[in-house]
């Protein structure tokens, strides 16, 4: 019985280990909602998975739907769970960030948080 | 079972929670996660597996029966047959204990029910989808109540994010609801029961099998939505994939003595969502006295086999491998 135990135990282990799912973000600068003295230079969102370079994408609008990030979003190559878009100067206002990620095994998630500056 | 196993089996269990790790999506339309909920049915089609579920609550006695505790381990396989269309296969074992009186156990009817996704909108975060649901009659024990007959219930169900709300209503956008509503048809009208009066006749008493509505309600707060979406809070984890939730698994019959008399349950309690599996844990409140006075508890642990393995638990006869649940 005990065997057979530790042999469901292991399968059941070898099942959850190797398993896929979606990318889901984890944290972000700016934070989520949240309102700053200063424009920040970039977005950054940290996922809970890799992300696929390709697929992944990025960009910042203001209210009046101009993009305004300088279109170079990219996964860092040295965390393969960042996802990061460089800004210009951004005046003070509420700004829009739009994602969309594909995880390693393939699935997409997406997503959207605001902003403010002052 | 020694306790050499016992332990073994703890820690298979204990390996598998760790190493389900943390979020990731079951039931995502558009950038909302819904949850499987415990007490009614939610509107999606997907690849899971509950196991198991327990309730346990003590049920009043009558005149004719001393109160009971009741507990309810219950499994549910479903699979999704195409994008849009599932298969659920559902089990109970219930164990009867009569205070006082000797327990009975036995295994309640199968559940056979089919669902199927009829429209869909990731901008609103909103979904329908229609079901119908058979308890299969005789497949149960009598010893704890199984009917003979088989019940068909058609369904409706619906699941609506909050998250296209107005920015003057943010803090509502990590809410949203779904429900459910089915009308309940025994196949059998009456059941008879013969038994002899004092004088030796033969007397035949006939209960009427109502037609019963049955809907319920949830309404959940997604944390995770909050952080992610909304405002970053700073919640830790495992806060940060928990949703608060209030469901409300309601019945009415329609026709009979107790028409129109609604019984049910509320249950407040709460759900946290990991990267292939979700744990959730809800109070058992009687909604009206009709319904009982005692409290009791719903647990459920509930696998995302789409998640879990995609290539094998999405495989379908006609679309090929799926995927994880996620509108297309």
């Amino acid at each position: 019985m005990t065997r057979r135990a530790l042999r469901v135990a292991v399968a059941l282990v070898a099942l959850v280990a190797p398993a896929w799912g979606h990318a889901f973000p984890d944290h972000s600068e700016p934070r989520v909602g949240h309102t700053l003295d200063a424009a920040p230079p970039a977005v950054r969102i940290w996922f809970d998975g890799a992300i696929e370079p390709v697929f992944s994408t990025l960009r910042v609008e203001d209210m009046d739907k101009r993009r305004m990030d300088r279109n170079d979003a990219r996964v860092s190559p040295a965390d393969s769970t960042l996802l990061e878009v460089s800004l210009p100067p951004l005046p003070a206002g509420r700004y829009q960030v739009f994602w969309s990620v594909v995880a390693r095994d393939g699935h997409r998630t997406e997503g959207s948080f605001a902003f403010r500056v002052k | 079972m020694n306790a050499r196993t016992i332990a073994v089996w703890l820690s298979a269990a204990g390996l598998v929670m760790a190493v389900a790790g943390h979020a990731s999506a079951h039931g995502l339309i558009g950038q909302r996660f819904f949850p499987a909920t415990l007490a009614i049915d939610d509107p999606f089609v997907a690849d899971e597996l509950s196991l198991p579920t327990i309730l346990h609550i003590r049920n009043r006695g009558s005149e004719d029966s001393p109160p009971t505790l009741q507990t309810d381990l219950s499994g549910e396989f479903s699979k999704r047959l195409s994008p849009d269309l599932g298969l659920s296969l559902g089990g109970t074992y219930t164990l009867l204990d009569p205070i006082p009186g000797k327990s009975v156990s036995g295994f309640d009817n199968m559940e056979v029910s089919l669902k199927y996704v009829f429209w869909k909108s990731a901008e609103h975060e909103t979904l329908l989808s229609a079901g119908v649901s058979w308890d299969v009659g005789g497949t149960g024990s009598k010893k704890i109540g199984a009917e003979s007959f088989d019940t068909v219930t058609p369904q409706l169900f619906f699941g609506k994010g909050l998250g296209d709300l107005p920015t003057a209503a943010e803090w509502l956008r990590p809410a949203a609801l779904t429900g459910v509503v089915g009308l309940a048809l025994p196949t059998r009208r009456f059941n008879q029961t013969l038994s002899l009066d004092d004088d030796g006749n033969v007397e035949i008493t006939r209960e009427l099998n109502a037609k019963t509505m049955q809907w319920g309600l949830s309404v959940q707060y997604n944390l995770q939505y909050l952080q992610s979406f909304v405002k970053d809070v700073g919640l830790p984890a495992p806060f940060n994939r928990m949703i608060p939730l209030v469901e409300f698994a309601m019945q009415t019959p329609i026709e009979g003595p107790h028409a129109g008399r609604t019984t049910g349950t509320i249950n407040p309690g709460v759900i946290w969502f990991g990267r292939y599996c979700q744990l959730g844990i809800e109070a058992v409140i009687p909604a009206n006295t009709m319904t009982g006075k005692n409290i009791g508890v719903l647990a459920q642990m509930h696998f995302y086999l789409d998640d879990i393995m995609p290539k094998i638990f999405t495989w379908t006869p006609f679309h090929g491998v799926l995927g994880p649940t996620q509108p297309q």
